[in-house]
């Protein structure tokens, strides 16, 4: 064992203590990587038998924080206290075994192996041969189980049950290895309603129980449900902690984005000129766009030269809805229709043939090749258009990557030079470059403006601008409140998976757009609204 | 002791590796070379280099091939066992005729490599995977068909093509010459070329640029037992039998060999058709090296094992650095 003495050493004795004595606490804890600071001295404390939400946009610190607590990192400032007393986990397995517990949404166990087996993993009761006493380990497990009421056949192998059933498994494991805090990793991402039911039931029981539960979910109404108590991140810093009860949703979410709820008017600090309606017939679109466990029934139109902003929370289906659009997903049911021609779904040379293109979340991973040269990532898409007869035209190619470096400013030595030597927003432009030179219809835009910096940001905000004057109809996906409100002339809010309203005109600004995020009206956020 | 000082400038490690990555197997060849020049005794005949050349004639064949598997970041273990089917049909219908029976072990041979691509690009078998179970099978059918039995060719236009010049140059040589054009052309000068070294480089990025990258995948592995049967051709008519039970055995290995000390990274992303020509020639000029001054077969084995892991250290290294 790896573990510090004190930790060892320290006797737990759950009920004798007081809830003041948190269960697991962070005191100042800093984790930096190569240069960027993930997390900034923060403080967070869970107190046995409560129930605390963890919230936070992309790139907030909530998963760097996860795997602090967990032993995954360790931090480069600060210390971590188990029952007050100072802990140190070198590994996950020392954090295992002190209590901290964590469940994700997909479950960390072995498939082919029975219930039991998964649940007395590595500590399975014996016989006095040595060998595994199997009738004890079914028992034992049968009645682990019966007290969370979770009703399985326990020799049955893992992967033939439903997930959520697999997931009760998991936390019936991990609370019989004594665990006093368990950490949730947006547990119901991937449930079905009645086992999301199931779920909060045993979460009860465990607070019941003493156990600490940490929960971190993008789903408002779970929270609102679930926890009574809540920390919020922001770039790394712990921005808010206290009651849920008192705290409305409106407020919650503008924690999360840095945005003040009173008043924040148009035409602030980004480089859009000025919104971008139109009255033209649709270019696009598209109905019914559904997706089990990801969007329910969107329908989307856009007209030529329109910027429409698509608003919603990380994990609302904004990003689902784009690659839907693009044919990158797969469709349940609804359809895209571009000039009245509907287009196969789940295709993606279908819908680029049809005009539509997507600048992916991802650049590094999605976007770019990285060993290419400049060239060749720019023309990737439109090789086959600028070739001859299945052989490629350097001519042809030139003349576009000459138009595209030019006119889009990409800074690199030569079109020969290496794509992932330069700057992200030059490598945002390449990509950008990629898609110009298709010559699309629509434009659908994930993140355009992410990582990339502040000159090559308002740079991209003015093409987006520009492309849209020329009658592109462009869908700009943004987690920056900011940037959807100034750069869209509607915006379509998206919460769990649907579409929850449309702002248009003078409605499009931040007031509006953070009310809509929050969804439901404060007054709903009871027990008993979830869906 | 003396009273002069020398400086000696040593370029950055990353200046060094970068020389090596890029003309490391160059170097390697005009060194082997010299030290033959001074060394070996009538290794500078026309008639050596001769026999040089149609002996790497089918390792350079079947690298072309898995130069461009491996490009696309896969491999091919099935190489030596489409060899030996292509071995394995020429006896039944030689009495066709050169020209049928060619066409005939190549489509045979592109079968393997259509069973390979379908189960890496529409399965999404792993590379290593499905190719393993063809290199098994494929030699299997192979040895089914010959009846396990070797079986001496001896129509004249095959012999031909194993023995036979043109102006000096062996047949066989020619037509090696010809492939390792055809597959340039085709890496650095057509839509499919570029597009299977994107997949390679990034297979994400390239189905979300709309790709046809399934198509390209299987097109590839295709091309690839088409060589390989190619080279079981020229294997057969050199050595004029057809010998499923040995021909092309473990010749996967010396191609990856070949691949990779030419500079085309495991990791997909790149293809260099000189470079790999030049690593199968060094290959054997290696073997030839030793051979010629009698050292053990087994050593030359070691030697060639020792040249893998170097030249893969060489392009780790680089990506290190950039």
């Amino acid at each position: 064992m790896a573990i510090e003495s004190p930790i060892s050493g320290a006797p737990f004795d759950g009920q004798a203590r007081t809830s003041a004595v948190p269960v697991l606490e962070a005191r100042g804890v800093t984790k930096r990587f190569a240069g960027v600071t993930a997390l900034d001295s923060v403080d967070f404390a869970v107190r046995p038998g409560e129930s605390l939400a963890l919230m936070g946009e992309n790139g907030a610190g909530k998963s760097t924080l996860i795997k602090v607590l967990t032993g995954v990192y360790q931090p480069d400032e600060g210390e971590l206290l188990l029952g007050g007393v100072p802990a140190k986990f070198a590994r996950p397995l020392d954090a295992q075994r002190s209590g901290v517990s964590t469940i994700y949404q997909e479950v960390n166990l072995i498939p082919l192996m029975s219930v039991a087996q998964n649940i007395f993993l590595g500590r399975e009761p014996r016989n006095r041969f040595g060998l595994i006493n199997f009738p004890r380990m079914y028992a034992d497990a049968r009645a682990l189980l019966d007290v969370y009421g979770i009703d399985v056949d326990v020799r049955r192998p893992l992967r033939s049950l439903a997930l959520g059933i697999q997931q009760m498994v998991a936390l019936a494991r991990s609370v019989s290895i004594n665990a006093r805090v368990v950490i949730m990793d947006e547990p119901t991402s991937s449930l079905e309603a009645r086992e999301v039911e199931t779920l909060f039931s045993v979460v009860a029981l465990l607070r019941e129980q003493g156990i600490a539960i940490v929960y971190v979910s993008h789903r408002m109404d779970e929270i609102y449900r679930v926890a009574e108590r809540v920390v919020v991140l922001r770039d790394g810093r712990v921005v808010h902690v206290g009651g849920l009860t008192e705290l409305p949703r409106v407020e919650l979410i503008s924690l999360m984005l840095g945005r003040s709820v009173e008043k924040v008017s148009r035409g602030g600090t980004t480089a859009f000129g000025g919104s971008h309606s139109s009255s033209a017939p649709p270019v696009l679109v598209a109905d019914d766009l559904s997706r089990k466990h990801q969007i329910d029934g969107i329908d989307i139109q856009i007209r030529p030269g329109e910027v429409v902003g698509l608003g919603g929370l990380l994990g609302s289906g904004r990003s689902e809805t784009l690659k839907a659009l693009a044919g990158v997903m797969q469709l349940d049911r609804g359809s895209v229709k571009i000039d009245g021609k509907t287009v196969r779904s789940g295709s993606v040379p279908a819908a680029i043939r049809a005009g539509i293109v997507m600048l992916p979340e991802d650049r590094k991973a999605e976007g770019i090749v990285p060993g290419l040269s400049v060239r060749d990532n720019i023309v990737l898409a439109a090789l086959p258009r600028l070739s001859r007869g299945g052989f490629s035209s350097k001519k042809n190619q030139d003349a576009v990557v000459d138009v595209f470096m030019k006119r889009l400013h990409i800074k690199a030595s030569s079109p020969d030079q290496i794509v992932s030597e330069l700057s992200g927003g030059n490598q945002q432009k390449v990509m950008i470059a990629r898609w110009l030179a298709m010559s699309p219809k629509v434009l659908l835009l994930d993140e355009p403006t992410r990582g990339i910096d502040v000159g090559a940001k308002a740079e991209v905000q003015a093409l987006i601008d520009e492309l849209a004057r020329e009658g592109l109809a462009i869908v700009l996906v943004s987690s920056e409140v900011e940037e959807v409100v100034e750069g869209s002339a509607r915006v379509l809010v998206l919460r769990e998976g649907s579409l929850e309203t449309e702002l248009e005109g003078d409605d499009v600004n931040e007031d509006r757009l953070l009310a809509a995020l929050a969804g439901a009206t404060d007054s709903a956020i009871t027990p008993g609204a979830d869906k | 002791m003396t009273e002069q000082t020398v400086t000696i400038t040593l370029p950055r490690r990353g200046a060094v590796l970068g020389v090596l990555q890029k003309y490391g197997v160059y170097i390697a060849i005009i060194v082997l070379l010299l030290y033959n020049l001074f060394f070996t005794p009538n290794f500078f005949q026309l008639e050596n280099f001769r026999t040089q050349f149609v002996q790497v004639v089918p390792v350079l064949i079947v690298a072309l091939g898995m130069a461009l598997v491996i490009g696309t970041e896969g491999i091919d273990l099935s190489v030596g066992g489409v060899m030996a089917l292509a071995a394995a049909v020429i006896p039944l219908y030689i009495g066709y005729g050169l020209v049928p029976v060619v066409i005939i072990a190549i489509v045979v041979g592109s079968l393997v490599g259509l069973i390979n691509g379908a189960l890496v690009a529409f399965v999404g078998v792993q590379p290593i995977v499905a190719t393993l179970s063809l290199m098994v099978a494929g030699r299997g059918i192979a040895l089914l068909i010959a009846n396990e039995q070797l079986k001496s060719v001896i129509d004249p236009n095959l012999l031909a093509i194993g023995r036979d010049s043109l102006l000096g140059v062996p047949y066989s040589v020619i037509i090696a010459a010809v492939l390792v054009l055809l597959v340039a052309l085709l890496v650095n000068r057509t839509t499919f070329g570029k597009q299977l070294i994107a997949i390679g480089g990034s297979r994400r990025a390239a189905e979300l640029s709309g790709l046809p990258v399934k198509r390209i995948l299987l097109l590839v592995y295709v091309l690839c037992a088409v060589l390989a049967a190619i080279a079981g051709i020229i294997g057969t008519a050199r050595l004029g039998a057809s010998v499923p039970s040995t021909l092309g055995n473990l010749i996967e290995l010396s191609a990856i060999t070949a691949v990779v000390v030419g500079g085309t990274p495991l990791t997909g992303g790149q293809v260099k058709v000189a470079g790999t020509v030049a690593g199968a020639l060094l290959l054997q000029f290696i073997g030839a090296t030793l051979n010629q001054h009698n050292v053990p077969d087994a050593f030359s084995q070691i030697t060639q094992a020792v040249i893998i892991l170097f030249a893969v250290y060489i392009q780790r290294g680089r990506t290190a650095v950039r």
